[in-house]
Parts: structure tokens; sequence; C-alpha cells
């Protein structure tokens, strides 16, 4: 108890950060304590089965005991007044693991889908870009002699057939949506079909009649692509990443307007397959979003080499598709002064402009509530606000629609932070744990802050940060693989150890960035994680010698669990 | 990006006096500081931060003109084709000129800012930049455009920017506005980029007339072909077929400093010495050894290092009249002809490398030197004992980690100033080795030993140049046998002791001491010699070493 009133003399503990420390207070030496009272935001969702019965707050321990008593497969029995414990509309990825821990958690839960299972991640999204970038990385290979010669290999020229490609893709969406769809299945989630429509608190209009109640309702309905006005979209030369992923042609030159990730990714997968590719980015930077660093090298990397030109500064004020023998022509605009600038005539337009929330016809003015630039107004636990600044009671928003963090599997965080609340057990997802990958190659990930937000942050807030980096160059595993390209960067405070952010840009970035978003999750320090073994020779050493450059002031804060003998 | 690897750049040795008994440009002959006494404007050049490096952009000055400098301060942040590096300077003084903005790109070695030793010679630094930029054709103009080529302005712009001359018809691109506008791929622009080709005067034969990379590619081809039959093309790269008679063409880089070496030759007092050598034995090891692929110019190297070994007073090197060198190793320089020139690739420790390494390395010196990559290291070995340290170490090992004012605070790093030349004197090879470990552990990034020695050579080889004292490997051959030259002698290369002509290998006619008449391959030799510490008796002895070896060469596959 201690632990807890010092924590609550820290102006930013919040309820779950007390909650944990009660638990800790209880299983651990105080010394523990210290982790959660420095940690801005309060535990991830981590590791839930095993902490369950000591996270949970007492007040809520008996209700929970009750819920376990239910087998996950049985989906829980109805309540007394309402059809549904939880109903989630939409089945992306966050209503997905919402649905799943929901039943874990014994609540008896329906999923409403309008369109097909899956969302924008399986059908349209990161699912299918993987399987084209998983041909594009092959491509890559084949089609660099030297470095193919550095390793001693002969290829004769590698060709591909676009519809095999397209096909590829497909059926790995229609897998990974028959995954969900049977794990849903399984555990005795009720798929409902039909457009959700928000009736008014408990209610929800599934499709043009059917009527269904439920305690809590996640609204989980995700994105679609946002063309910015001016644009034409044809489906067929000016297209959103919807269509590219179907891959129906492979144009000689394409535009990709944006240069954040999807554009990136396409560009991989497009310079592979042989097009060239003109980047129009209204920033003065190409990669906006990304560390300045990492994605400095990133551009030497990924798009300098390539046969890639950029316009960077320039909106695209103006793109008409292709017809009657034209090309696809771009009118561009100086970002700041508005002035016309150029006019690109090219053979297709992806615009990668980010994605819009998609709340169409959910009835949100059934509960007073008013979008913000299309987003679903939440506070930090994902509770709907409504047009008066007021919690609706029992309504949530997650994933794209409320705009956090666009990111499959943030939504499917905020997600299981829900339900965690809805069973009584406070939980308030921290967002910088959660890490993000740009599958190109090489791959780039990222956890927490960039190196500007944290140096913003220190002056704000009157810290030192430093910086470490290391070298793909110097990994045996990355030079056996002839991928000594990368590097990898930490960002932390060298008075208390912690890790503010770590971003990579190298050969399997987006696998080796979890070692980094777990420490931040479970406020691990710097001083003790360098501790930790790596095997040898591979590429988590990368992140083993990042941390082990760090210069630590403080020590290590617990010794390391009873030695075992072996 | 900036901090990744705090190079310091090393102004060179163009240093100007201002004493009056001096003409302006003349070498300052004492060590540096003896020399401080006048003032002196250097010049901050480009630095080669890597060894694919040609060219930097200058990506912001961290200092502008007339601020005050210190030594290890950073001055400017460079963008290479691998990173962004901090450059700082050794020297205290005041940034006088820039002469590359931000923006700017500038090919390396050329000079980027003045720094005046005190704030009364900014303006004379400034007058300089101004006139240098007048009087050479290297050194950049002044603002924006710095550069001495064209590549420092982007093309994309260029292609909008200006319209293309009257006289060639642009592209047929129907939205091309009659030749306004230019439409082509992105590919299409980067090679134009690269091949320097103006895509004002290419037709494009792409989607509507758009140009693709195949018209630059074929404009380039045309370029090459109609300066050959004009007549025009510059002779320095492509001399054989399009040679105007009766024009004076200025000596390229090379040439020149062929011509320097040459005429500094004169200084030294030579003689020569023959001998004819039975080489059946010799091409019967070849024969053998030839699919291992091991070159008869690595037998010969190798058969000349061992002799070398026993005799090191060959070996040596006088550079002052005074005193002479027993070179500490045996860098074998083999004369390779170029077209429009002559280099001379060094196989460094030929005496203790294996043949077998030793024609690998050979071959790839050979075709680097072909293709004209040969990094300064390679072809140009005035400090023989340099080379061998690079080969000491990992290629790509990342040094042991240590902060900038350490580095900083190795004498020799301090010491590498303009005199550069003097490195084997001032210090052994470890101190060396450490130092570069050092060098390339400062940014803590993973700059490969092979760069940071390509960046300290080119200094070298500025230096060197700049001194007319371009200088070769230990030893030189020179083989003109395969054109079927029996005899020949060589110049000697300045600052070496000896070198070899080889002949072709015939078969002769010879009597043998039995009395019998037989047929026997041979070959024959020259070497010409310093007589300051080489003489008669030294060569011939050598030369007899040599014979045996070659007639009974199994030692030399050892």
């Amino acid at each position: 108890m201690q632990a807890s009133l010092s924590l609550s003399v820290a102006s930013h503990a919040s309820p779950a950060a007390l909650a944990r420390s009660n638990h800790s207070s209880a299983s651990f030496a105080p010394v523990n304590l210290r982790f959660c009272g420095l940690r801005r935001e309060a535990f991830g969702f981590s590791d839930l089965k095993q902490s369950e019965s000591r996270r949970v707050c007492p007040s809520s321990a008996r209700r929970w005991k009750a819920a376990v008593s239910a087998l996950a497969s049985d989906n829980g029995s109805a309540p007394k007044s309402f059809d549904y414990d939880l109903l989630i509309i939409g089945a992306g990825v966050g209503g997905h693991g919402a649905a799943l821990h929901a039943v874990e958690k014994g609540l008896k839960t329906a999923i409403v889908e309008g369109d097909v299972v899956g969302g924008t991640c399986v059908n349209r999204g990161c699912v299918p870009s993987k399987a084209l970038l998983a041909v594009s990385g092959r491509m890559r290979e084949f089609q660099t002699e030297h470095h193919l010669k550095a390793l001693g290999l002969q290829v004769s020229a590698a060709g591909y057939d676009r519809q095999g490609v397209a096909d590829h893709a497909n059926n790995l969406a229609t897998k990974i949506r028959n995954n969900l769809t049977n794990s849903m299945k399984a555990l005795g989630v009720d798929i409902l079909t039909g457009v959700g429509t928000i009736l008014g608190p408990h209610k929800v209009k599934v499709g043009s009649s059917n009527v269904v109640t439920a305690k809590d309702v996640i609204i989980a309905t995700g994105s679609v692509p946002f063309v910015p006005k001016g644009i034409e979209v044809d489906g067929k030369t000016v297209i959103t990443s919807d269509h590219a992923l179907k891959l129906e042609f492979v144009p000689d030159w394409i535009a990709i307007i944006g240069s954040g990730y999807i554009g990136l990714e396409f560009s991989d997968v497009y310079t592979a397959l042989g097009s060239e590719v003109t980047f129009v980015e209204a920033l003065d930077q190409l990669m906006p979003g990304f560390d300045p660093e990492i994605g400095k090298l990133a551009q030497r990397v990924l798009i300098n080499p390539r046969k890639i030109d950029y316009h960077t500064g320039v909106f695209a004020s103006k793109i008409t598709p292709a017809k009657d023998g034209k090309p696809v022509t771009i009118e561009l605009i100086d970002a700041k002064t508005k002035e016309p600038k150029e006019t690109l005539e090219v053979d297709a337009a992806l615009i990668a402009t980010g994605r819009a929330p998609f709340t169409q016809g959910l009835g949100l003015e059934n509960i007073n509530v008013a979008t913000q630039r299309g987003f679903i107004p939440v506070d930090e636990r994902m509770r709907v606000i409504d047009a008066n600044g007021k919690l609706v009671p029992h309504i949530y928003c997650i994933g794209d629609a409320n705009g956090k963090m666009m990111l499959a599997h943030a939504a499917s965080a905020q997600g299981i932070s829900v339900v965690e609340q809805v069973t009584g057990r406070d939980h308030v997802l921290n967002h910088l744990s959660i890490p993000a990958a740009c599958f190109t190659h090489p791959e780039i990930s990222m956890v927490g802050l960039t190196e500007p937000q944290a140096r913003e942050k220190a002056d704000k807030e009157g810290f030192e940060i430093s910086v470490a980096k290391t070298s793909f160059k110097a990994n045996t595993k990355a030079l056996a693989e002839n991928e000594g390209e990368g590097l990898a960067k930490l960002i932390y405070r060298p008075d208390n150890g912690e890790i503010l952010g770590v971003h990579i840009f190298g050969l399997h970035a987006a696998d080796l960035i979890h070692e980094a978003s777990n420490a931040i999750a479970l406020g691990t320090r710097i001083q003790d994680i360098k501790f930790a073994v790596h095997a040898h020779p591979t590429l988590s050493e990368v992140l083993d010698e990042l941390f082990k450059s760090a210069k630590v002031k403080a020590q290590v804060s617990s010794p390391v669990s009873e030695p075992v003998a072996v | 990006m900036a901090h990744l690897l705090n190079t310091p750049f090393v102004p060179s040795a163009q240093t100007l006096r201002r004493s009056p008994n001096l003409p302006p440009g003349a070498r300052i002959s004492g060590r540096r500081g003896r020399a401080s006494v006048q003032a002196k404007i250097r010049e901050i050049f480009m630095p080669a931060l890597s060894s694919t490096m040609t060219e930097g952009k200058i990506v912001s000055w961290v200092k502008s003109e007339g601020d005050k400098l210190s030594k290890g301060e950073s001055v400017v942040v460079v963008e290479s084709d691998k990173a962004d590096m901090d450059v700082e300077t050794f020297y205290d003084g005041y940034l006088a000129a820039i002469m590359v903005e931000e923006g700017g790109v500038a090919s390396v070695g050329s000079a980027i800012a003045l720094l005046a030793e005190s704030e009364a010679e900014i303006a004379e630094a400034k007058a300089k930049a101004n006139s240098s930029s007048s009087s050479s054709s290297s050194p950049p103009p002044p603002p924006n455009t710095a550069a001495p080529e064209p590549q420092v302005v982007n093309v994309a712009s260029v292609a909008v920017a200006k319209p293309p001359p009257a006289a060639a018809v642009a592209s047929t691109h129907q939205a091309s506005d009659g030749g306004k506008r230019i439409v082509a791929s992105p590919y299409a622009k980067k090679l134009a980029k690269e091949l320097k080709v103006d895509l004002g005067r290419i037709l494009g034969s792409g989607p509507l007339g758009r140009i693709v990379a195949k018209d630059v590619e074929e404009a380039a081809a045309a370029a090459v072909e109609s300066n050959v039959a004009a007549g025009s093309g510059p002779a320095a790269s492509s001399p054989s077929p399009g040679i105007q008679l009766g024009t004076v063409v200025p000596f390229t880089t090379m040439q020149g400093a062929v011509s320097k070496n040459m005429v500094e030759s004169l200084s030294v007092p030579t003689f020569r010495v023959g001998y004819t050598i039975t080489t059946d034995a010799l091409d019967a090891l070849y024969k053998k050894v030839k699919s291992k692929g091991v070159t008869m110019t690595a037998l010969l190297a190798k058969a000349t290092a061992l002799a070398l070994a026993k005799h090191p007073v060959v070996n040596s090197s006088c550079r002052d009249g005074n005193s002479f060198t027993y070179n500490s190793s045996i860098n074998i320089a083999v004369a390779v002809a170029l077209d429009g020139g002559l280099i001379t690739p060094v196989l460094p420790d030929a005496d203790k490398v294996d043949i077998y390494s030793l024609s690998r390395k050979w071959k790839e010196l050979v075709d680097k030197a072909r293709a004209k990559q040969l990094q300064p290291h390679e072809y140009n070995t005035g400090v023989g004992s340099v080379v061998n340290h690079l080969d000491l170490v990992p290629q790509d090992a990342l040094g042991p980690r240590f902060d900038s004012h350490q580095v900083l605070s190795i004498p020799w790093v301090h010491a590498r100033g303009p005199n550069a030349l003097d490195l084997p004197d001032l210090c052994g090879g470890g101190a060396l080795q450490f130092a570069w470990i050092l060098w390339i552990s400062r940014g803590k990034v993973s700059v490969t030993t092979h760069e940071v020695f390509a960046y300290i050579l080119r200094i070298e080889q500025r230096t060197i140049e700049d001194r007319g004292l371009k200088l070769v490997g230990t030893f030189t051959l020179s083989n003109l046998g395969m054109f079927g030259v029996d005899r020949f002698d060589a110049i000697l290369p300045p600052g070496t002791g000896a070198i070899m002509a080889v002949g072709a290998s015939q078969p002769s006619v010879v009597a043998t001491k039995d009395g019998r008449i037989g047929m026997q391959n041979q070959m024959q030799v020259n070497v010409t010699a310093d007589h300051r510490v080489i003489y008669g008796a030294d060569l011939a002895s050598f030369l007899q070493t040599l014979a045996s070896i070659i007639e009974d060469p199994k030692d030399l596959t050892l």
C-alpha cells in the first residue's frame, strides 16, 4: 500500500496503474513498483491469461469468478434483459480480437458484419499486401545480380505471371478470412450479417429489420481509403489500395500519391514487378511519420537506387483517369502557395493518401454523437463521447473508426482493453507500446516515440534523452544473408533507462521490434533487458547490441530471479 | 541523420603564403609547426566519406561565413551515398568563404569553402574564392551551382525549367506543349542524369511519346558515336577510334600525373643491369597451375618478391638524398596500361602472400583498374606499410567504440595535415592501425575499414600529387612480353629503388656447358635502379637469385 501512495503522488497515476500496483505489492517485492509509477500510461494487455487472477481489482473478483466458470466455447449465457452481453459492429481484426477475448471472459457475444468477415486488413489491406510483398521480395532477390553473385548463386532471368501473383494474394486473403470466421464460429460467436445501425442505448438494428439488444456495444467499423477532392477514382487507372491489391495490371509507370507506409509498400511491389514509380508527397519530405533518420536512410535504400522519382511539397489537385487514348493526368499544385506547378502524365495513379473512418449508416445521430473529421470521439478507455462531451454509456469504439492508431493490431488491442473493462477490470491501453511496421525490403519498424517527439517531450518535462544506434552491418546473421544494410535506433532516458522509442530499418525489422515493444509494454528498463540473452547468430542480436550500447546511469533494478544450476 | 559519423576533413596542401618573397602558391617546405608564422588560407574539401562516394551534397552549413572555428568543431553536414556526416575542422580559423551552398553538390576532393587563419584574411580568401572559380575550370563557381559537374542540378527541374535548344526537336509527346514540357519516366530521368544526356534532345518512344530508359541509353550511345565521327570527343577516355590528327589535347589527370613522375625521375641517377633467365621450368609450372587461376604476372611478382626478400637493399628507397629506407614490406607494383594512361596496381606483401591469393588479388586489381575503380591505396601506395594493415584487419569489422574526443586526442590524427606524406616516419604501423580503428568507431557507425582507408589515402594521394611526388610500390614490374618485346628498359618511378622490365619469353638456341646445342625458353629482364643506394653488385646478385628462383620455381607455389 505504501506503493500506491507514492503512485498517487505522481500526478499521472491512472486507476489501472493503481490496480496493477495493488497486485504488485501483493505479489512482488516493493522494488518493482517503481516501474509502474514511472510509466505514463497504464499497462498494456500483456499476458492476460496469466495475469487475470492477479490483476483484477478485489471488487470485481467475484464477478470474474462467475465468468470463469463458463467454458470458453459456450459463449456465456444470455443476460436477463439483453440478447447479448456484447455486440460488436464490424468483423475486422479489431472486432475479431474483441470477440475472442469476450468469449474467453464468458460474455455472450455477437458480431455484426455488413460486408465480409476480416474487414480491411484481411481482405483489402495487410494480408493480401503481404502476399504481394512476398513476391516482390523474391523478385528483388532474383534481380539483383551482384547480390546473388556474392552468394555464389546463379539465377537465370526471373519472370513472373501477373495472374499467378494476384491469385496468391487473393488465396491468402480467402484462407485468412476462413480462419477468422471459423475461429469465431468454433467459439460460438454469433455472426449476424447485415449493416449494423445503432438505434439507441443497447439497441442495434442489423440489416433492414432485425433488432438485437446487448448490454455493451463496440463499434469497430474501420475505415476506407481516403480519396482527396478532385481525384476521380475509376478503379482501373486511378486506383486505391483496394484495387491495387487485386493487381489487375502492372503499369509501366505509376504515380503513387502519398509516401506513407501504404505508398511505400506498393512502391516496393510495383518496382519489383518492373514498374517505374513517381511519388507525390504533400509534405516536404518523403516518408513523413517515420523517424527522420530512419526515413532518410530508408530513402537511400528504398527510393534512390530504384526506378522511383518524387515530387515533394505538392498536392495532386486533380487526377483524371486515362481514357480515349489519353494517359492519366495529374495536376500538381504547390502545397503551400496552391499555385499550379506541373502536370504529370502516367499510366496509372495509386491514391495512398491515408484512410478515412467508415461510419456511414451507423446511426450515430441516435446516440447524439458527432464525428470529428469523420472519427468517432472516444476517451482513453475507448468509451464514445457524445456531442456534449459526455460519455455515452455502454458504447465503445475501437480501431480505425476512432482514429487513435490506425493499425489492425491496435484495434484488436483496443478491443481486448474494452472487454477487460466491461468484465470489471479497468484497463487503459498504452499506445506507445504498440509497434508498427512497413513491409518493404528491407522492412521498417517502430515503437514508441520518434526522436523529435522524444526531444519535444523531454524539453517539456525536463528530462534528458539519449540515442543509441547499431548497424546491421555488424550482425553476423545479416551478413550471412548478405543484407547488412540497416540501422536500429534506441531513444531512451539515460537517467532511469526507460525506453522511449525504438526504430529499426533492416532485414526482418518487423519481427525484431517486438522485443522492444514488449519491453515498453511491460516497463522493462534497459539496464535490465541488456542482460537478457540472445541466441547467436541471430538478427535479434542487433537489438541486444542496441540495448547494450545504451549508457544508463541507473543500476539494475531487480536482481535476476533465483539462479538455476544446470 | 547527422552525427552518424564525425569525419574530420583535412585541408589540403594548397596553402597560400603571404610572404612577399615567395610567389603565391609556393609550397611550404617546413613542417606545419614551423610554417605557422605565415598566414594561411586553407581550402576545405569535400571529403570522401565512403569508398563509393564520388560526390557529396551539402546538407547544411553548421557555421556561416565569418564564423570563428576552433579545431574539432563541426563545420558542415555532408550527405554521401551512405549517410549524413558531420565534418569537422582540424584548424582554428575563420570560415571565410562558402563555395558550395546548402543543397549544392560537389565532387569528392573539390573545394567547398575557404578557411582563413585570421579575420584579416577573410577578404583575401573571398577574393581567392572568386578568382579560383574564374581562373581554373574545375573549382566550382560561387553561389548555387557549386560542383564542377552539371550534376548539381536536379534533372527533373532542368527538364521542366529549361526548354531544349531550338535545334533539337523535343519529345513528340502530345502534351509536351511543343517541347516546353518533357515527359520522361522516372528511370529515364535517372539514367539521363547518370549518362549526362539532355532529355530535351531525345525523341521519346514510350507510350504517347514518353521518353523511356531505352531512349536515353540509345541517345547516350549515339552521342558517343557522333563524337567519334566528328572527332571532337574528349580524347581522354576513348582515344583509339576518335583521334583527330593535328589537335592539341590537354593532359588528363592521369596523364598529368605520369608526366610529373617522369620528369621527377630525371633527378635520380639510375643505371641498368640486364640478365637472361631460362623459363622452361617456369613455363611448365605455369601450365600446371594456370587452371587454378594463377597468372604469369603473379608468378613473376612472387618470384621477384622472394628474391627481394634476400636482397633488402634492392627493395629500399631513397627520398631525400641523405638517407634511405629499408622498406618493411615488399609491395610489388605492376604497371598496367589503361586507355589514356598507365597505373600501377600494387600487390602488397607479395613475398608472404601465397601465389593463389596473389593471383586472385591481381585479377581483382586489373578488373578494377580497367573499370577505373581502383581505390587510391590500391594503385598508389607511397605509404607501403599502410597497405599491409588494410589486409590485417577484416574488411567489414567494426572497431571498438570510442568517443570522438578520444580520437581527436590521438597525435596521429592531428598530424595528418597537409604534410601527410610523413606518415611512415610519424608512426609505426601499430599506431596507424589503432588510429584508424578509432576513426571508424568515432561515429559508431558501420563504416568499413576499407572506406576509412580510402578516405585517408585519398587525402594522402592529393598531397602526394600536389607535390608532384606520386609514389608507387616498393618495387615495380613492367612486362611488355605479351607484345613480343624482347627487351626494353624502364624509367625508375620516383620514391622507389628499382624497377624491372620484363621481356617476352621465347625459344632460343643455346650452347650448354657440356658442349651441346639445345633449345630453351629464355626471357630477358632489365632492372633500372637508383645508384644512390643500390649498386651494381647488389643488382647482379639480386638477379642471380631471381634467376635461380625462376629456373627452379618449386618455391613459388609453396
